[in-house]
């Protein structure tokens, strides 16, 4: 059996921001997922929303929950990313000074995805968008 | 887990309205014939429908002044909250009226609260890992985490609450100075709120409290107020700084802590916003969150008296006044922590906290997820208005309600409308039709 939440993402709405990854939260939650799983998952999902909100042209977050795993994906269109490598170094941001100001866009929403995640994909095409795919397996 | 609790309905009082179901965090309370029920597993004590009640048919049990003279020697810990409900320059003056109401003694939790604050600094710096450390003051908020954000609880500071730091070393110190066995001994805490008292019943990281009692401060301002207008004479009783007292208000706890990166919440509603954000990752360079349940801190709890906006400003001026003595209060401060020899160690948590799973489904995750469906397949049924007029405080509570067997969809009074208007119509056809025997075919 899977569950399937899929949200839309606006982008360059920082007043819902967050709301997509709460509710993927909020079932795992009911679902009884442990804590380890649930901290992992609740880093990576915020974090892969508020990329889409800061750099996308708009996008979806999809969270497809088994029993064994949690899948995270997120896909935007938008400018893409140049450098892939470079983008997942610590504190590399694209992100633009008024974004930072509000105290988004450090640079480490990256890193820290792939830090958090057990498998982690990315794949992004100057000017078409980019796409994010996350598993934390559920054990 | 134990779900003891506190709050308690008065049957009789209650009209059944839906302001409390509103308002609850953690969704513990329904309307079921005309009046409300606490859910006793996910209710966390925070004091919100006491509040919220226009009809005051929410109340906390709490003990009695009588209490106390079940004990051979009696001490008050009052709460710095306490301090803030009587219009007094005097600290010394509001402690003497409690020897003259019964007590045979006092200890501050102030004090206590310092002592706490010298030992959170020593975990601080030791701590590098899980950020922020949030505190664990508030047994209301210790329980919404447990409750709510599970993963979270790691995060909790693994100390002793000032109020039970205060009974340890009040019953040490009787012990010790008094000559008398820790049984005859009863140790009361001057409570501004009823999770205190469910902490007493069922310690949050301990296994047991050393605190007999807990008495709400509404329950004794009156007597309180009268004596201290006959006050004459007082005694030098007052050991607490106004780094301790100030506790009592939110955001009191990290001043004292004397550290720069902390957030501090109050209400208990905002605390969840704040939750929900570290839980996030987004609270990384904060050190330290304070999070209390009440608005206002503890001078906002549900069992004081006095307005908590003038208790906050009582708090400051308290606080300021005693500043310049600073330096003898840290002295005391040391000498306590030193005649008992107390360390870290003391005062850690003795046992895990865990997590409070009423929130899950199923304990069975391939259970959970086929009722999850169910769930999402009986919301898209309901109405989402959220009127509470099933009882249930949101559409969503009530098709988990449904899921879990305690509710029906008719509950919806939509839903029940649309099966009624159906029924009708079937009515209205069937009494169209005649019976066999009047049916003529030859007209
Ligand atoms: S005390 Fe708080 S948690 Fe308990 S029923 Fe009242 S509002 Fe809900
Ligand atoms: S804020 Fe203070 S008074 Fe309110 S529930 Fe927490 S400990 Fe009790």
């Amino acid at each position: 059996m899977l569950i399937d939440l899929e949200f839309e993402i606006e982008p360059g709405n920082f007043i819902l921001a967050g709301e997509a990854s709460s509710k993927i939260k909020e079932t795992l939650k009911k679902l009884g997922v442990k804590p380890e799983i649930l901290k992992k998952v609740a880093i990576v999902s915020y974090e892969a929303e508020m990329n889409i909100v800061i750099h996308s042209i708009g996008g979806i977050l999809k969270a497809i929950i088994s029993k064994d795993k949690i899948e995270i994906i997120a896909q935007d269109s938008g400018p893409g990313i140049e450098n892939i490598e470079l983008a997942m170094k610590e504190g590399y941001s694209t992100a633009p000074e008024e974004i930072r100001n509000l105290g988004f866009g450090a640079g480490m929403g990256l890193p820290n995805m792939k830090k958090y995640s057990d498998y982690f994909e990315i794949d992004s095409q100057k000017g078409k968008g980019t796409r994010v795919y996350m598993v934390i397996y559920n054990k | 887990m134990k779900n003891l609790h506190s709050i308690m309905l008065d049957k009789e009082k209650c009209k059944g309205c839906t302001n409390c179901i509103k308002r609850c965090p953690t969704e513990a309370i329904r309307v079921r014939n005309s009046k409300a029920r606490i859910i006793d597993q996910r209710c966390i004590d925070c004091g919100e429908c006491i509040r919220t009640c226009p009809y005051h048919a929410k109340y906390a049990v709490t003990d009695s002044l009588e209490e106390i003279n079940k004990f051979q020697y009696k001490v008050a810990l009052p709460a710095p909250s306490f301090y803030a409900q009587f219009e007094v320059d005097d600290v010394n003056k509001l402690l003497y009226v409690l020897l003259d109401i019964g007590f045979d003694d006092v200890f501050e939790v102030a004090k206590a609260a310092e002592i706490v604050t010298h030992f959170t600094k020593q975990f601080i710096l030791n701590n590098k890992s899980k950020k922020p450390i949030i505190s664990s003051a508030c047994p209301a908020v210790v329980r919404l985490i447990q409750t709510k954000f599970p993963d979270l609880i790691e995060n909790i500071l693994p100390i002793a609450s000032p109020m039970e730091v205060a009974a340890y070393i009040a019953k040490k110190k009787i012990q010790r100075e008094k000559r008398i066995e820790e049984g005859k001994i009863g140790v009361f805490f001057i409570s501004p709120c009823a999770a205190k008292m469910t902490y007493v019943n069922s310690p949050l990281g301990f296994k047991r409290s050393y605190v007999d009692g807990v008495i709400a401060i509404k329950d004794v301002y009156g007597l309180v107020r009268s004596k201290l207008r006959e006050i004459k004479d007082v005694k030098l009783l007052s050991i607490a700084s106004g780094k301790g007292i100030g506790w009592a208000a939110s955001g009191g706890e990290s001043l004292a802590l004397e550290i720069e990166e902390y957030v501090n919440v109050d209400g208990i509603h905002n605390v969840v916003k704040v939750l929900e954000e570290i839980e996030n990752g987004r609270l990384k360079d904060i050190v330290y969150f304070e999070g209390l349940a009440c608005s206002g801190g503890c001078v906002g709890g549900p069992l004081t008296v006095e307005n908590p906006y003038v208790a906050k400003n009582r708090i400051k001026r308290l606080s300021s006044k005693l500043k310049d003595k600073e330096e003898s209060f840290s002295w005391w401060t040391e000498e306590i922590i030193n005649s008992f020899s107390l360390k870290l160690e003391d005062i850690l948590f003795e046992k895990e906290l865990e997590t409070n799973p009423v929130l899950e489904l199923d304990s069975d995750i391939e259970r959970a997820m086929e009722k999850f469906e169910k769930l999402n397949n009986i919301l898209s049924m309901l109405p989402g208005l959220d009127c509470g007029a099933c009882g249930s405080p949101t559409c969503k509570t009530l098709a988990e309600d449904i899921v879990r067997g305690f509710a029906n969809d008719t509950d919806c009074i939509f839903i029940l409308r649309e099966s009624i208007k159906e029924l009708a119509n079937k009515m209205v056809e069937l009494s169209n039709k005649l019976p066999p025997s009047l049916e003529r075919n030859d007209e």
